[in-house]
């Protein structure tokens, strides 16, 4: 996996995929270095999964040599925390990881929601090692339909359980965003203002709980003992569309030579996770999250981009639409020139996966999805932690 | 505590807001456990409601008294049962048999007489849903939000 990753790296200096930028192609000496870690864009191991970005990681029973590596996790910006999938929801997680108490003795079970979809499954405790990183107890999701009732709770949020490697896609998703847990105080909390993420569950029955900000599921790098104030994430740029791609994700920001911020551009991040991004004279709240497989933004009305008849989440102009948008907050601000294709032509081609001007809508938000991250070099640096550029919470590229 | 508590978790009949008449939205407060502002648009009334947790909805009504759109925004989703009353079983159908791709992306729901629309990401969503056959004269749905 690892020999092969160079290899493809090695490739894609020359021009895999269709061309790549100059001004991201890697120092071969970045390439062995113990905090960088090969990231693939595929087609996961759902094999349908287009703009999906991936990665292996590997897992341990606590203060153990027990551990297993699992292939196909979906690197994910917009989200914090890592989940994986149980065997028993198709994945291939087989290792047995202790369950995190509850205060009433129960286990402890998360229903995490992401817009397309919710994971549900218990909260279990592990060492996490990537590349040469290594966090111990580590609150993880086992994402697991047969571990208790889904709570109505919920069930009343009405998106789909994404709780099978059909629906998922992924053998699990490592959310690196930019906060460390992926709740905060609220799930702390008793009472109306718990929002019930988190549950005590015995006999496999639940019940809202408050679990303790630093017990809730923990993005991993936030708890590495060294390269722990963010990931810098590298894919070379592809112009149209390809089957794969191939770059790095690097863990910390400022800390050694190969994760210097340089001249990219600091944009702090507000305590929704988001920044501004103006589109024909009007700003929108906006965020950067390579879990998005496309440039999610606006509706067809301002965009003037009609949506596909078969992919009915997607645009479908006629031609390719050249546009941009400018991204900020409050003080520097960015130009982004980017493009949108027709998305059921794209999707035509079955032996690609992989798509530069892949676009949607998303009423009154910017999502800069995976292809904002093609040909750049972007950077998140994790709530209340420093960098040589600032604290964190923010995106620089 | 308990009262808070079981705003929360109690199952409540569907009164459901969206379609349901103005009084409704006393239902959801309730249920919520939030607080209540009222203000006026050209054609109709805004009840916002900024629940505990932090999620902020706000539930349109026409001049007749029915509530003809929700919309919300905020660190946790709304209890959408309760939000879209008799809508949400539509809801729920339209967004199991969505056609994806993989990818964290955005939920719309466009059935005829529906209109359904999630996004944002972990610690932050927004989102609205109208009934385009029951929204006032002159009013667009940009203004829904």
């Amino acid at each position: 996996m690892w020999a092969m990753a160079l290899i493809a790296l090695a490739g894609c200096s020359m021009g895999c995929g269709g061309g790549s930028s100059h001004k991201n192609s890697l120092n071969p000496a970045a390439i062995s270095a113990s905090n960088v870690q090969p990231v693939v864009v595929n087609s996961g191991p759902a094999g349908n999964y287009a703009n999906g970005l991936f990665t292996s990681i590997t897992i341990c029973v606590p203060s153990s040599s027990n551990c297993q590596t699992i292939d196909g996790v979906l690197v994910d910006t917009g989200s914090f925390g890592l989940r994986l999938l149980s065997s028993a929801g198709g994945g291939t997680l087989t290792l047995s990881l202790p369950h995190q108490t509850g205060s009433n003795g129960g286990s402890v079970g998360e229903c995490a929601l992401f817009v397309s979809g919710f994971t549900w499954g218990s909260v279990n405790t592990a060492d996490v090692n990537i590349a040469g990183e290594h966090a111990s107890n580590v609150p993880v999701q086992i994402i697991d339909p047969t571990f208790a009732t889904v709570p109505s709770s919920c069930k009343n949020t009405g998106v789909p359980e994404n709780d099978t490697l059909q629906s998922l896609g992924a053998n699990g998703i490592l959310g690196v965003g930019p906060f460390a847990e992926d709740c905060g105080l609220a799930c702390a909390q008793t009472g109306s203002s718990n929002p019930g993420m988190y549950y005590n569950c015995i006999s496999g029955s639940c019940q809202i709980a408050a679990v303790a900000i630093r017990q809730q599921v923990q993005n991993p790098v936030a708890l590495f003992s060294s390269d722990n104030n963010g990931v810098m994430i590298q894919l070379p740029a592809l112009t149209g569309a390809a089957p794969g791609l191939s770059g790095s994700m690097i863990f910390g920001i400022g800390t050694q030579s190969n994760n210097t911020v340089g001249l990219a551009e600091v944009f702090p991040v507000n305590s929704s996770g988001e920044f501004d991004t103006t589109f024909k004279g009007q700003s929108y709240p906006a965020f950067v999250d390579s879990g998005s497989n496309a440039f999610f933004f606006l509706d067809s009305g301002i965009t003037g981009l009609s949506t596909c008849a078969s992919n009915s989440g997607f645009y479908c102009p006629t031609s390719t639409q050249k546009l941009s948008a400018v991204t900020s907050s409050g003080g520097p601000n960015q130009t982004i020139n980017f493009s949108v294709g027709n998305a059921d032509t794209l999707f035509s081609n079955r032996a690609n996966f992989v798509f530069e001007n892949l676009g949607g809508p998303n009423p009154g938000t910017f999502d800069w999805g995976l292809p904002f991250f093609f040909g750049r070099t972007v950077f998140t640096a994790i709530d209340a932690r420093s960098t040589p550029a600032g604290i964190g919470p923010f995106w620089a590229y | 505590m308990l009262t808070g508590l079981c705003a929360l978790i109690c199952s409540l009949p569907s009164f459901g807001v969206l379609g349901g008449d103005v009084s409704s939205v006393e239902v959801d407060r309730v249920h919520a456990n939030a607080s209540l502002r009222v203000s006026q648009g050209q054609n109709y009334t805004v009840h916002e409601l900024r629940s505990a947790t932090g999620t902020v909805v706000r539930e349109y009504a026409s001049a007749s008294g029915k509530v003809f759109a929700v919309a919300w925004r905020g660190p946790f989703l709304p209890d959408m049962k309760q939000l879209l009353g008799s809508y949400f079983e539509e809801f729920q159908k339209a967004a199991q048999a969505q056609n994806r791709r993989g990818g964290h992306d955005p939920l719309i729901i466009q059935q005829p007489g529906l209109v359904v629309e999630l996004g944002g990401h972990m610690r932050s969503f927004a989102g609205r849903a109208y009934l385009p056959d029951e929204m006032p004269r002159d009013v667009q749905n940009g203004e829904i939000r």
